[in-house]
């Protein structure tokens, strides 16, 4: 019996190769891209000392990941690039409450979840983006007047398939109701110029090219077009403005129930929202600070200010079920 | 004489039910999925979506299989059996495409082929920005990307075939009177049916359970309605459900190709072929080798070109990671392919030697694990492990006396060398499998007459035999495992990112151009197996049939 219990006891030791989690080190499960919270680790690892391991992939797989591991997961952090997706991981119980007073003050409550399961750290903007060669801006007013006639054959859209374009159905459907929502999702179907893309770089590379005149993208990837290539010959349009704004949504983060580290969970956490930190994460890809005492980069702050919808983001979440359907309905492929 | 003693051994039977269990682990998982529906969601499928994705999806998978077939097919005979300008390194050259992952291929040549790409912004220059031509963002432009990836495993199989049967059957068929057309239509063809129809079936099931190309297409297909399901709707159980539909239609889809093909056995000849039959002379010989050089180059060249133009006149990507991301991939595929040959030559084995009706159809069930979309079979045995974990190993820790027990299984490197054993079991079944075939029944039962004993027997027989399929399973193991992206994604352990990751990394956020040094590096990776396995299986198909 002893030996057996020697024999399994090594068996055990030998594949528990990963070792024991030190105090200062965090786990982080990131559906945002490697490249782009490195930067934000290797800051606070200079600063605090602490280390990260994690792994990135898609949120849904994280989030089975998350649920198939239940009270073992070595995650403390879940970082994700949609706010359906932060309310879909506080819907599925993976997520714990944080009441943090400083998360509380740097991040406006309408980027937050209203009991403090996760908060949003950097805004994107889906926005229209037109051709300067073929479209005057004094054309374009809402997202909605893109399902005009006037645009036949001259729209691009992303697939129906990527959670910013549900999010954008979900929050729209909240504002203008699910019957107007669908004659404008109607509209821009029958609009469209080709095949839905992939990729928002492709779509904005369409319109440079001259497949289509306009499209609705996330700014980030007009950003980095624009870096590489100032001459670009797109720019960015904030429709809307006359009534509910710009829609916007969140790359945010949130504790793990399980966290095995909740309290340095939540102290990074709590780092994220300052100045310092805000910085680097909304400036390496060009987004917004959801802080906002915090200015964004240079090259944002050139695509000028706008009004900004209003909406709770969590709304991307509550109906993106519905607003997938409603896609589906339309036949926005 | 009695039969020998090895045929009758239960240990190969438990060897075909252990093999089938392990698979079907994670299947069954699948299985249960269905205890309860969502009548929403499974409704507004129905309604909205079932018909076009089974239509798509249809249409994908008969056009992969054609274009394979009649690509795969034709370049085989033309390298095995005729004799043309540039033959000789032909004959493996075109085997290259398979060091390239079909995402990678999906984004170079949309990247090439689009309005915005290089070729049409040229024609526009020239013929005037009017100008439009066939869009590859369409079914025509997703099967055409498919058919250049997979063909290979036709290629290889049918060559193969073509290379096993010998110069006197064609003899003996010209002689009868027969043109080499009816030679090669009469003979060589229906010889090689299995494993053309073996090829094919890989092509296939790798078509269906494919999501990174069609997803970079933005084609709807079954698969991209499961991952539609799980991201969008949060359905889990219902993702899970629509794929073990999608396992049962591959099921069936097996069982009558199996049907069809009969139970005939080709047992390959005595004299190996010495030399290539046909001399293709003149403007029939350039012929050929245009025709070659011209796949080699839109499969393979082009992508390439257009990958190292990105590479630099991009931003490059490389940073001091990029030497554990080469080590983690090679690690993770040389590792893997050792555990699946052995694992699927005991089953191909044990099917040969124990070919009852239960042994068979667990070995074809070991083999369903290609056509599940490998997200899918990853979350199969996440739940699996996890329920294995809960129930067995912490409390095993507990009884050990182990402080804090942790979960072993999950997020373990097992479990994702188990999910490519899994999910890569059919490759290497397939050579294995011709290889079994071509190992005449004769033999074995001589060496038991000799009064050798059934180990004995498999080492000295069976495995030399077997050889040159083992090393073939292997590389094919070895390239496939290189190039999986979707479980490697959901269940490599902490700091065992690859190369593939680093792809998916980047096109996820359409960085293309980023994204062309680790593809290149990926498929410089998988060239040399390639290259070794293609030339390998042309001496050892002789050198395996001489005795």
């Amino acid at each position: 019996m002893s030996v057996i219990r020697k024999l399994a006891a090594l068996g055990l030791a030998v594949s528990t190769l990963g070792g024991v989690a030190q105090a200062e080190e965090l786990v982080v499960y990131s559906a945002r891209q490697d490249h782009l919270i490195k930067p934000v680790f290797d800051l606070y690892t200079e600063k605090t000392g602490t280390t990260f391991k994690y792994i990135t992939d898609s949120e849904a797989p994280l989030l089975a990941r998350l649920k198939a591991e239940g009270a073992n997961t070595p995650a403390d952090l879940l970082i994700t690039v949609d706010a359906g997706n932060l309310w879909q991981a506080e819907q599925q119980g993976v997520l714990r409450a944080v009441d943090s007073a400083t998360i509380s003050a740097n991040i406006p409550a309408k980027y937050r979840s209203a009991d403090g399961y996760w908060t949003g750290l950097s805004l994107r903007a889906r926005t229209i983006a037109y051709s300067t060669e073929r479209v005057d801006p004094s054309e374009l007013s809402t997202y909605e007047a893109l399902a005009d006639e006037d645009w036949a054959a001259r729209l691009c859209l992303r697939t129906s398939r990527k959670v910013y374009n549900q999010s954008l159905t979900a929050t729209m459907m909240e504002s203008i109701g699910v019957e107007r929502t669908t004659e404008v999702l109607q509209g821009w179907v029958n609009n469209l110029a080709t095949p839905a893309f992939g990729d928002d770089t492709a779509l904005l590379n369409a319109i440079a090219a001259g497949q289509c005149d306009v499209g609705i993208v996330n700014s980030y990837y007009f950003g980095r077009l624009e870096k590489a290539d100032p001459s670009f010959p797109v720019k960015l349009f904030w429709p809307n403005q006359q009534d509910r704004g710009v829609h916007v949504n969140i790359s945010g983060a949130g504790v793990t129930a399980h966290a095995k580290h909740p309290d340095e969970a939540v102290a990074f956490l709590e780092w994220l929202t300052t100045e310092e930190a805000q910085r680097v994460f909304a400036d390496v890809n060009q987004e917004f600070p959801a802080n906002e005492s915090v200015a964004p980069s240079e090259e944002v702050a050139s695509w000028g200010d706008f009004k900004r919808d209003d909406v709770n983001v969590e709304v991307a979440g509550r109906r993106q079920a519905e607003a997938i359907m409603l896609m589906d309905r339309v036949g926005w492929h | 004489m009695p039969l020998p003693s090895i045929v009758s051994k239960p240990q190969w039977r438990a060897v075909a039910y252990a093999g089938a269990v392990l698979v079907l682990l994670p299947l069954l998982v699948l299985a249960l999925s269905w205890n309860s529906l969502d009548s929403t969601i499974w409704n507004h499928l129905l309604e909205t979506q079932m018909a076009r994705l089974l239509g798509n999806t249809l249409v994908l998978a008969i056009g992969v299989i054609v274009g394979v077939v009649l690509l795969g097919v034709s370049l085989a005979w033309l390298t095995s059996l005729c004799n043309f300008p540039g033959r000789r390194w032909l004959d493996w050259a075109l085997m290259l495409p398979f060091a390239v992952p079909a995402y990678v291929l999906a984004f170079v040549m949309i990247g090439i082929l689009d309005f915005a790409g290089p070729l049409q912004t040229t024609l526009r220059g020239w013929l005037g920005s009017d100008f439009r031509m066939v869009s590859i963002r369409s079914t025509g432009g997703v099967i055409f990307v498919l058919v250049l990836v997979f063909y290979p495993y036709v290629y290889m199989l049918a060559r193969g075939a073509f290379l096993a049967q010998g110069r006197g059957l064609m003899e003996a068929a010209r002689i009868l009177g027969h043109s080499p057309w009816q030679a090669f239509w009469r003979v060589a063809l229906p010889m090689a049916r299995p494993a053309i129809g073996a090829g094919a079936a890989l092509a296939v099931m790798e078509t269906l359970a494919d999501f990174g190309a069609v997803s970079v297409f933005n084609y709807d297909t079954f698969t991209t309605a499961i991952y539609k399901t799980w991201y969008g709707f949060y359905s889990l159980q219902t993702a899970t459900q629509l794929a073990s539909l999608l396992l049962l239609f591959v099921l069936l889809a097996l069982y009558a190709e199996r049907r069809a093909q009969g139970s005939k056995r080709f047992p390959g000849s005595d004299k190996p072929r010495q030399g290539p039959l046909f001399q293709l002379r003149g403007v029939r010989g350039w012929l050929a080798t245009g025709y070659c050089l011209l796949v080699l180059a839109v499969a393979f060249i082009i992508p390439l070109v257009q990958l190292f133009y990105w590479l630099f006149t991009s931003g490059s990507d490389f940073d001091e990671r990029y030497w554990s991301l080469i080590r983690n991939t090679l690690t993770l595929g040389g590792i893997a392919a050792v555990t699946t040959v052995v694992v699927a030559m005991l089953l191909v084995l044990a099917r040969r030697l124990q070919p009852i009706r239960r042994v068979r159809s667990a070995v074809a069930l070991a083999n369903l694990g290609y056509a599940l979309p490998g997200s899918v079979l990853a979350v199969g045995i996440m739940f699996a492990f996890s329920v294995a974990d809960n129930q067995l190993v912490v409390p095993l820790q507990r009884w050990l006396g182990v402080e804090s027990p942790a979960p072993l299984l999950l997020g373990s490197l097992f479990a994702l060398l188990l999910a490519y054993l899994i999910r890569f079991m059919a490759v290497a079944s397939g050579p294995l499998d011709t290889a079994l075939a071509r190992i005449r029944p004769a033999l074995p039962e001589a060496a038991h007459s000799l009064g050798h004993s059934g180990v004995s027997v498999f080492w000295r027989v069976y495995l030399p035999l077997l050889m040159p399929g083992l090393l073939s399973a292997g590389l094919l193991v070895f390239v496939d495992v290189l190039k999986e992206m979707p479980a490697t994604l959901l269940m490599r352990p902490f700091g065992w990112d690859t190369l593939a990751v680093r792809i998916h990394s980047l096109t996820a956020e359409g960085n293309w151009p980023e994204a062309a040094l680790p593809a290149i590096t990926l498929v410089a990776t998988g060239l040399l197996p390639v290259i070794v396995l293609i030339r390998r299986s042309a001496q050892s198909v002789g050198r395996g049939n001489a005795h």
